[in-house]
């Protein structure tokens, strides 16, 4: 396997942990995985993107100029990075967020409402585990088992209260990842 | 009975290199006898500067470093961190200290830095031939401001004593003079509750001495010391400027 | 094994330096390396050791002499613009031969710059960098495995040689994340002495720690002895990786990031049937002149792959002394090259020479 992912969107949806996340587990399945978050001046525009590939084999470039799969939270991302996905790519999008408005057809889509949905859950930080739902779900990798521990060790002791509500975010993408 | 003039046991028996009536021997000589007296050569270190006591270290027999020219604080502190059982001593000039290496003196005083710098003060650059000094007097004449030092174009002499006074860090501060051999006793008394300033851990200590340099001032060195006496302590007055606060 | 830990860049290097013995930090901050001083900041006083941020560059690599002629084990990093103000001290640790650690997370310059990742201060780590006759060992990361690695060997390797050594790093190991498995700390203990430091002169001769030698003979003879120990730097510490090399026509050459991105490459080529490998410089300095000389003959093209304007370059046409062509793929400003570009600049080589099997 290859994925090549990047992650996009505003400063504080949680995109850089988004991205660990699905670094961690990849590691945790045994995998090369690499993490690169964006940083520097367009940081201070409040955009955040980080670019994670999880491979089979020891992973030269840590870049992603062209990704497979690309996690998409608001419209400025959807814009810069929509070219650059690989055709036969996975697109997911948060579509309380964001207007999908293109006209390619040879990616697999999908749409979910993660921060409506994490507002019924109680709280919007948590929009980013949904997306990391639906994705898993899709992909089915890295498993449900991976993505909670590697969860429940980034939050660390001192987090830990967060771990129930980000748990029960992750699921609820899991479920509607699985019915879309 | 005391030999007044018998070598301190932590000073190399060595004629030194400055120029006669110069003041860098009369304060190495006290800080070598202040170390005798405290008995603490076995766990004193020096740090040089550059400038003219560059080779302070061929007259005092301890461990030493010679530092980048203004960088004997910084130098100082990473030695005092690694081993805070040792008593560490900075020596500098006023261009070493007072100009280029103004940053590092107020930082290591502002931080509380547990050391102790001796600061000659002899208002020019002595080693590179007796230019401006940021201590030059208005109106003194040096090689790099002949028709004299105009404040309103050169700026205003510092005063170290009183800057760094101000700063919470600093513990002991003090201003002696070389202009007569009682005020030299008194130098070498406030050198002493320096070093044991920092023996108590109190913070850091620092002394200016007002100190001749015949050689640039084109004086000979009696009159160099009456200049001491009459300009310098007129500009820079001599005392104790900031005590340590006892534990 | 030690178990794998996914960890970013600059918390590597400093754990690895906490673990080879480091006790000592004194920095200042600047982007791309931030996470080194604030990870230290709470992680030396663990360990008993000291975290001091000092007032300028200026000043923190002069505490690095200070703490370095003390006889410790001593850490100091910055990027660009903060290795630029620490030239004179280092030059005078150098000079001094104390032992310490120097890393540079580059970014791209000249002058303020930016604060993405770049190799462009090269030339600057590998000849020295401030005034006078004098070389660091120079090491080139490209995974962070091997950052910890060579940090650890950092430390060992300065000690050995009296000697500052510099990891120079670039702003992509020093913010991504990868896996790491972090090797024990050492036992202080077993370190070999240095009764040459600074600790108060009981029961032995004063130390002393200079680098002022006003008569010439003297400070020629202080060059020699410095020069020789270069010399034996570069007869031992030669440090490369071939990638591919066996059969390879042509070559990449790279380190640090630029080496990852050549990997990239080589695979997509050798797909397409391409002969292509990397020489990975490991040590910048010493430089493994000898080894790109004696792939000259083999090979029919060098490609010099750098987050730089063309410094690297130097050193590999030196090696190959115009034995085989050489070109240069250069990038600056945080702009990294594509392994794309540098398939299209392999191929292109190939196909105008037609010997594309
Ligand atoms: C970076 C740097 N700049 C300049 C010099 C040249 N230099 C040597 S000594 C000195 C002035 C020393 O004057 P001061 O500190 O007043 O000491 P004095 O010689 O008067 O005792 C200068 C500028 C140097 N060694 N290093
Ligand atoms: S030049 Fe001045 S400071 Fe230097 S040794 Fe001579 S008298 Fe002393």
């Amino acid at each position: 396997m290859f994925e090549s992912i990047i992650l996009a969107g505003f400063g504080g949806q949680g995109i850089l942990l988004a991205g660990r996340l699905l670094a961690l587990a990849g590691m945790k399945e045994g995998k090369h995985v690499t993490w690169l978050p964006s940083y520097g001046p367009e940081m201070r525009g409040g955009t955040a993107n980080c670019m994670v590939i999880i491979s089979n084999e020891p992973i030269g470039s840590p870049i992603v100029t062209f990704p497979n799969t690309l996690f998409i939270f608001n419209q400025p991302s959807l814009e810069k990075f929509l070219p650059k996905l690989l055709p036969g790519g996975l697109l997911i999008y948060d579509s309380s967020l964001v207007n999908y408005n293109s006209s390619r057809k040879d990616i697999d889509l999908v749409a979910i409402p993660a921060t409506r949905l994490s507002v019924d859950i109680g709280d919007q930080r948590v929009a980013n585990l949904i997306m990391l739902g639906a994705y898993v779900a899709r992909k089915g990798f890295p498993s449900t088992e991976k993505m909670l521990s590697a969860l429940k060790e980034t939050l660390g002791e001192k987090k830990a209260s967060m771990f129930e509500i980000n748990e029960r975010a992750f699921r609820k993408g899991l479920t509607y990842g699985k019915e879309a | 009975m005391k030999l007044v003039f018998s070598r301190p046991k932590s000073m190399f028996d060595r004629q030194t290199h400055y120029c006669p009536g110069c003041g860098h021997g009369i304060v190495h000589r006290i800080i070598g006898e202040v170390i005798d007296e405290l008995d603490i050569r076995e766990r004193t270190v020096g740090v040089a500067p550059v400038g003219c006591a560059v080779l302070i270290y061929d007259y005092i027999n301890c461990d030493m470093y010679e530092a980048a020219h203004g960088r004997a604080p910084a130098v100082a502190t990473g030695c005092k961190r690694v081993h805070p059982d040792l008593i560490v001593f900075t020596y500098q000039g006023d261009g070493d200290l007072a100009s280029i290496g103004i940053s590092e003196i107020i930082h290591a005083a502002n931080r509380g830095e547990k050391i102790t710098t001796i600061f000659i003060n002899n208002a020019v650059y002595g080693m590179t031939g007796g230019q401006m000094a940021p201590t030059t007097l208005p109106g003194q004449r040096t090689t790099t401001s002949p028709s004299g030092r105009t404040p309103d174009k050169e700026g205003y002499p510092i005063k170290i004593c009183e800057m760094l006074s101000i700063l919470d860090g600093s513990a002991y501060i003090a201003r002696g003079s070389l202009a007569s051999p009682q005020k030299i006793l008194q130098v070498k008394r406030y050198i002493k509750k320096a070093f044991e300033t920092q023996i108590k851990g109190l913070g850091f200590s620092l002394v200016e001495v007002l100190s001749m340099c015949p050689t640039n001032w084109g004086l000979p060195p009696a009159k160099a010391q009456k200049w001491v006496e009459e300009r310098m302590e007129a500009l820079y007055p001599i005392g104790e400027f900031k005590m340590p606060k006892e534990g | 094994m030690a178990e794998k830990l996914l960890m970013k860049g600059n918390e590597v290097l400093a754990e690895a330096a906490v673990r080879a013995g480091c006790r000592y930090f004194f920095g200042y901050p600047i982007t791309p390396q931030n996470e080194i001083p604030e990870y230290m900041s709470w992680r030396l006083p663990e360990v008993g050791g000291v975290y001091l941020q000092a007032e300028s560059e200026v000043a923190a690599i002069n505490m690095v002499f200070g703490a370095a002629g003390a006889g410790a084990r001593v850490l100091i990093s910055s990027s660009g613009p903060g290795i630029s103000l620490m030239q004179e001290g280092i030059s005078y640790i150098a000079a001094a031969e104390l032992p310490c650690v120097i890393i540079n997370v580059s970014r791209g310059g000249p002058g303020l710059g930016g604060i993405l990742p770049a190799q462009s201060d090269y030339f600057q780590a590998t000849r020295g960098g401030g005034h006078g006759d004098y070389h660091l060992i120079v090491l080139a990361p490209h995974t962070l495995q091997e950052a910890f690695d060579l940090t650890v060997l950092a430390f060992d390797l300065a000690d050995k040689y009296r000697n500052p050594v510099m990891i120079y790093a670039d702003g992509f190991i020093g913010q991504m994340m990868e896996p790491v498995e972090l090797r024990d700390p050492i036992d202080l203990s077993t370190l070999p002495p240095k009764p040459w430091a600074i600790t108060g002169a009981k029961g032995r001769e004063r130390n002393l720690i200079k680098t002022l030698y006003l008569e010439g003979d003297k400070l020629e003879a202080h060059n020699f002895r410095l020069k020789r120990k270069y010399d034996e730097i570069v007869r031992n510490e030669v440090r490369y990786e071939l990638y591919m090399m066996d059969d390879a026509d042509f070559a990449i050459a790279a380190y640090g990031t630029s080496a990852r991105i050549a990997k990239t490459a080589v695979k997509v080529l050798r797909d397409k049937g391409i002969k292509v490998g990397v020489i990975r410089p490991i040590t910048l300095f010493p430089f493994p002149y000898s080894v790109y000389e004696s792939f000259a003959n083999q090979l029919k093209y060098i490609l010099v792959v750098e987050m730089s304007m063309g410094q690297l370059i130097y050193d590999v046409e030196y090696s190959v002394k115009g034995k085989v062509p050489v070109g240069l793929l250069p990038h600056a400003g945080g702009i990294a090259p594509t392994h794309e570009e540098i398939v299209s600049r392999i191929l292109e080589r190939v196909e105008s020479r037609g010997d594309q099997r």
